[in-house]
């Protein structure tokens, strides 16, 4: 163990000395990890309870899900309000940002506080009071109204996303691109965009993913044939343990990482 | 040799309004309103999603089953010890996951922060796939995990470490630890940010100057820790409040917070004003918290970014 | 760089004059720019200096655009361009990061303007290369910005700027992202590409040395306003005030004395001035410390000489020049230079020395007003 006397800070300190740190450290991790992955082996038990490892594998709860006309309704759903809500969020999110980012106007970081609020006002009271006003104008239950919700949660994610990648670019470059001759729009979609466009992907992704696994507005507004799968597991989970949300579990588990993994190598890309 | 800012001869005949003055000004404002214009989208949606919505919360709060306007949701709260059983839990619930989330956070964090950067962003993924994967799922998982017969209590049981299966679920111990695996990333995040801005010369010079590792530690890199220590427990601590979700799956009715209870005057009731104002109790008590937050440890750059 | 013998000069249009007319900009209740006016003549290079903050970078930025004044006029020639959009002002601009586009090669970002200006594909090419040859980096347009040394990214952004033939080239800090000697080096490049281009050039920088170096004139400004402008010489030899005798070159200041009959002395010696004496309450001699010489006792002709005695109170040799600073008689401290060429016996100085120093009555210069500025 030559390795624990080598010195791994600047003050001396061994890896040794550091020993317990990497033991706490590691046991967060996996206590963050396992709990998050643990379901994709269960997903594949032939048991009706969830057994870790199954004595039988099989794929019969996956058959369960797909064969389900409602989860596969709410599974439509969902990917379209995510899709809806990515195509609505980003571009409202990202011409805020400039917006805010660009004008040195007093009342900026004002507006700016104003638009991430939906980030602090608890979510609950969003989902009542929208499912109220939505009553008085008959948008529960429809894809529009619970679009439009889920796009203002996920905007002051963009915002913010997009609001740090401007900070790290020279605006300098829009300037002297307008300076050479190109109107302010032109230096925006030709100067400024390719460079943060990483970041604009990132936000987007984020976007979908908020929609995609939020729950409790989709509890309140969504409905009918509009249900969402969140709305369909929450129901299932506070009733009974079903299996097949093991295996739901696993494919929203999948997606979410192929995302994570995409923004990580986009991420990477912008360095 | 000139001596330049004579006043020019012209300018006086001009009279009294300088050159070009509201033209400049029109532009201005001009192009303020083109900027204010990209924004008003956003500005749009957070009114219809947010302000108004809310703001009818507000006004029912205020009215009574008749109709008028009353304080009598209000005085409820007061009178009903249900009520503020609920308050007593919610606070009791979202102080104890903050609690849990800094102990466990701040040496993760640390041992983060002391990787090198191409490291650190590897193990960085222990912390984002859960920040990325649906609590709903999550919250699932816990339930599989916590439950009579689930894996832990099966392999407590088989290390002996207890006898009969324990009750780790549907309560409050089972709320907890949902929460705080859930809340977690939300105080790594910004204390993992804040400890990388450290710079290494300062605990150089702390060892320089005849600190020892652990005087350094608590004397120089503690303190500088704490802006993003405290900006991560008070999102941690604020998304308590108003959480909905795992407390109740996990908490299996018996953790009542705040949000549990306002879906079941809904649900059960369907009494409006009453909802309304606990809701609107909530919304209040969170940006109380936050208005002196952000006052006492000036977070504002920490939580917005500096302009 | 030499000088290529390729023509830019007769081809690129004709270099404008600049009237800048009681420009104005307020920040809150701080003047950025305090009424200033100022002409630029077709083709000089003009350099504005000053410390942070004096507005310097402002007037640049509102003579390309970028920044609104609240009131004033800025004119190219005869015509007004203070509401024009920045794209159509038809100006160079170098920033001091560069602001090279990272997600072109060097010769995209070079023919960015040329392709704006619906230049042909075959004469785009042709002037990008004549550019890079220009700047001393021919057959480097396929590189990407990162590849490029800090001086390479500098002589990209000039090629950028001058490609399209501006009537205007505006440059603010260009060179102080560079280390010493290649900005040195750069200086005179600068000098040299704006002989050959011809167009009328404005230059921000807070270094006197490289103003004095590159400029045909010299702007200070301070605060807002325009304190003086000049060749690099008049700047030097002939400062306006306290502030600029302070701020450009190494100075000592000592207050002379007004007998009312419109006579300043110091001590005992009569100062001439070209000044009427009775525009200001207080005079000021400004001694330059490289004028001071060693002088020994009658050696000097007193007609033509102001002569200071006192002891050595410090001695720094500091490589081509040393430095020393001599105290009289308590009362105030000169410094001085010299050269350190192995002959010079004031070598040998040390903290001590008793020694008397002879400022010539040509090198004498008089400024009103008193040290506090």
């Amino acid at each position: 163990m030559n390795w624990l006397k080598k010195s791994a800070s600047d003050t001396q300190l061994t890896h040794g000395d550091r020993l317990w740190l990497y033991i706490i450290a590691t046991i967060v991790m996996l206590l963050l990890v396992i709990p998050t992955l643990i379901v994709m082996p269960m997903s594949f038990s032939d048991s009706q309870y969830l057994e870790f490892p199954p004595s039988n594998w099989s794929m019969r709860w996956y058959y369960e899900y797909f064969e389900s006309s409602k989860w596969m309704r709410a599974t439509v759903t969902s990917i379209q309000v995510g899709t809806l809500t990515m195509l609505l969020a980003t571009p409202m999110g990202v011409m805020a940002a400039y917006a805010l980012f660009v004008s040195g106007h007093r009342a900026s970081k004002l507006l700016f506080a104003f638009l991430i609020t939906p980030m602090i006002v608890p979510v609950i009271l969003i989902a009542i009071g929208v499912f109220y006003s939505y009553g008085r104008v008959g948008l529960n239950n429809t894809i529009f109204g619970l679009v439009l919700a889920h796009a203002v949660l996920a905007a002051p994610l963009v915002m913010i996303v997009i609001t740090s990648a401007l900070r790290n670019y020279d605006l300098n470059q829009e300037r002297v691109a307008r300076s050479l001759g190109a109107t302010r729009i032109k230096a925006f979609f030709v100067i400024t965009l390719p460079q943060i466009k990483f970041s604009v992907v990132t936000s987007a992704l984020l976007a979908f993913l908020t929609s995609f696994d939020e729950v409790i507005i989709s509890i309140f507004v969504s409905g009918g044939s509009n249900a969402t799968l969140t709305k369909h597991m929450f129901a299932a989970l506070r009733d009974f343990i079903d299996p097949t949300i093991a295996a739901i579990s696993t494919i929203m588990i999948l997606v979410s990482t192929t995302l994570l993994l995409a923004t990580q190598y986009i991420s990477s890309r912008e360095k | 040799m000139s001596v330049l800012n004579t006043p020019n001869p012209d300018a006086e005949d001009r009279g009294v309004e300088p050159l070009n003055e509201k033209s400049l000004r029109a532009q201005d404002v001009q192009e303020q309103r083109l900027l204010l214009s990209l924004a008003t989208p956003a500005v749009l949606a957070v009114i219809a999603i947010v302000v108004i919505p809310v703001g009818w919360l507000f006004y029912l709060s205020f009215t009574g089953s008749d109709g008028q306007l009353s304080l009598v949701n209000y005085q409820k709260m007061i009178e009903y010890k249900s009520y503020a059983r609920t308050f007593v839990t919610t606070f009791e619930v979202s102080i104890l996951t903050t609690l849990i989330c800094i102990m466990i956070g701040y040496p993760l964090a640390y041992f983060l922060a002391m990787l090198p950067e191409r490291l650190a962003g590897f193990f960085m993924l222990a912390v984002l796939l859960p920040f990325w994967t649906s609590l709903l799922v999550r919250t699932y998982a816990w339930l599989v995990l916590l439950q009579k017969n689930g894996i832990l209590n099966d392999f407590a049981m088989s290390i002996g470490l207890w006898d009969s299966p324990l009750k780790l679920v549907h309560n409050l111990t089972g709320t907890l630890i949902g929460m705080a695996h859930i809340m977690l990333p939300f105080l790594v995040l910004p204390l993992y940010g804040s400890m990388r801005k450290i710079q290494r010369d300062l605990m150089h010079a702390a060892a320089n100057l005849g600190a020892s590792p652990v005087q350094a530690f608590w004397k120089i890199y503690f303190p500088m820790s704490l802006s993003g220590m405290v900006a991560g427990s008070l999102i941690v601590f604020v998304l308590c409040l108003g959480f909905y979700v795992t407390p109740a799956v996990l908490g299996g009715g018996r953790v009542v917070m705040v949000a549990t209870q306002i879906t079941a005057i809904l649900e059960n009731q369907f009494n409006w004003g009453a909802a309304s104002a606990l809701g609107v109790v909530l919304l209040v008590v969170t940006m109380i918290i936050l208005t002196i937050a952000t006052k006492v440890f000036k977070l504002d750059a920490v939580l917005f970014g500096k302009r | 760089m030499s000088i290529q013998s390729n023509n830019l000069k007769t081809e690129s249009s004709t270099a404008l004059p600049i009237h800048v007319q009681d420009l104005t900009k307020k920040y809150g209740e701080m003047f950025a720019l305090d009424s200033v006016n100022l002409d630029v003549k077709s083709g000089e290079f003009l350099t504005l200096l000053g410390p942070s903050g004096s507005g310097k970078t402002t007037l640049l930025m509102a003579i390309a655009g970028f920044n609104r004044p609240d009131s004033g006029s800025i004119r190219f020639g005869d015509e007004e361009v203070i509401l024009k959009p920045p794209h159509k002002r038809d100006v160079g601009m170098v920033f001091q990061s560069y602001a090279l586009f990272p997600h072109m090669t060097v010769a995209e970002n070079i023919a960015f303007p040329l392709k704006l200006r619906g230049v042909s594909a075959a004469e785009t090419a042709e002037r990008v290369a004549t550019a890079l040859k220009t700047v001393q980096l021919d057959g480097l347009g396929d590189r990407d910005i990162e590849q490029l040394s800090g001086g390479q990214k500098q002589r990209v952004a000039l090629a950028r700027a001058f490609v399209f033939r501006p009537r205007i080239l505006l440059m603010d800090e260009p060179l102080s992202a560079l280390d010493k000697k290649l900005r040195e080096q750069m200086q005179i490049e600068l000098k040299h590409l704006h002989e050959q281009l011809g167009v009328t050039t404005v230059y921000v920088t807070h270094d006197q040395r490289e103003a004095l170096t590159m400029s045909d004139r010299i702007v200070v400004i301070n605060k807002g306003q325009l304190t003086q402008i000049g060749t690099p010489n008049d700047i030097y030899n002939h400062p306006a005030n306290a502030f600029v005798a302070d701020f450009i070159g190494e100075s000592t200041m000592l207050p002379l004395t007004h007998d009312g009959s419109g006579s300043l002395y110091f001590e005992d010696n009569l100062i001439k001035t070209n000044y009427k004496t009775s525009d200001a309450k207080e005079w000021s001699l400004v001694i330059r410390p490289e004028r001071l010489t060693v002088v020994k006792d009658g050696q000097y002709d007193p007609e033509k000489t102001i002569v200071f005695s006192g002891v050595i109170r410090e001695f720094i040799f500091q490589g081509e020049t040393a430095f020393a600073m001599m105290s009289v008689n308590d009362k105030y401290t000169l410094s001085f230079r010299f050269g350190t060429d192995a002959s010079s016996w004031q070598n040998a100085l040390k903290p001590g020395d008793l020694i008397s120093l002879g400022l010539n009555r040509s090198d004498v210069i008089v400024i009103p007003g008193g040290r506090e500025l």
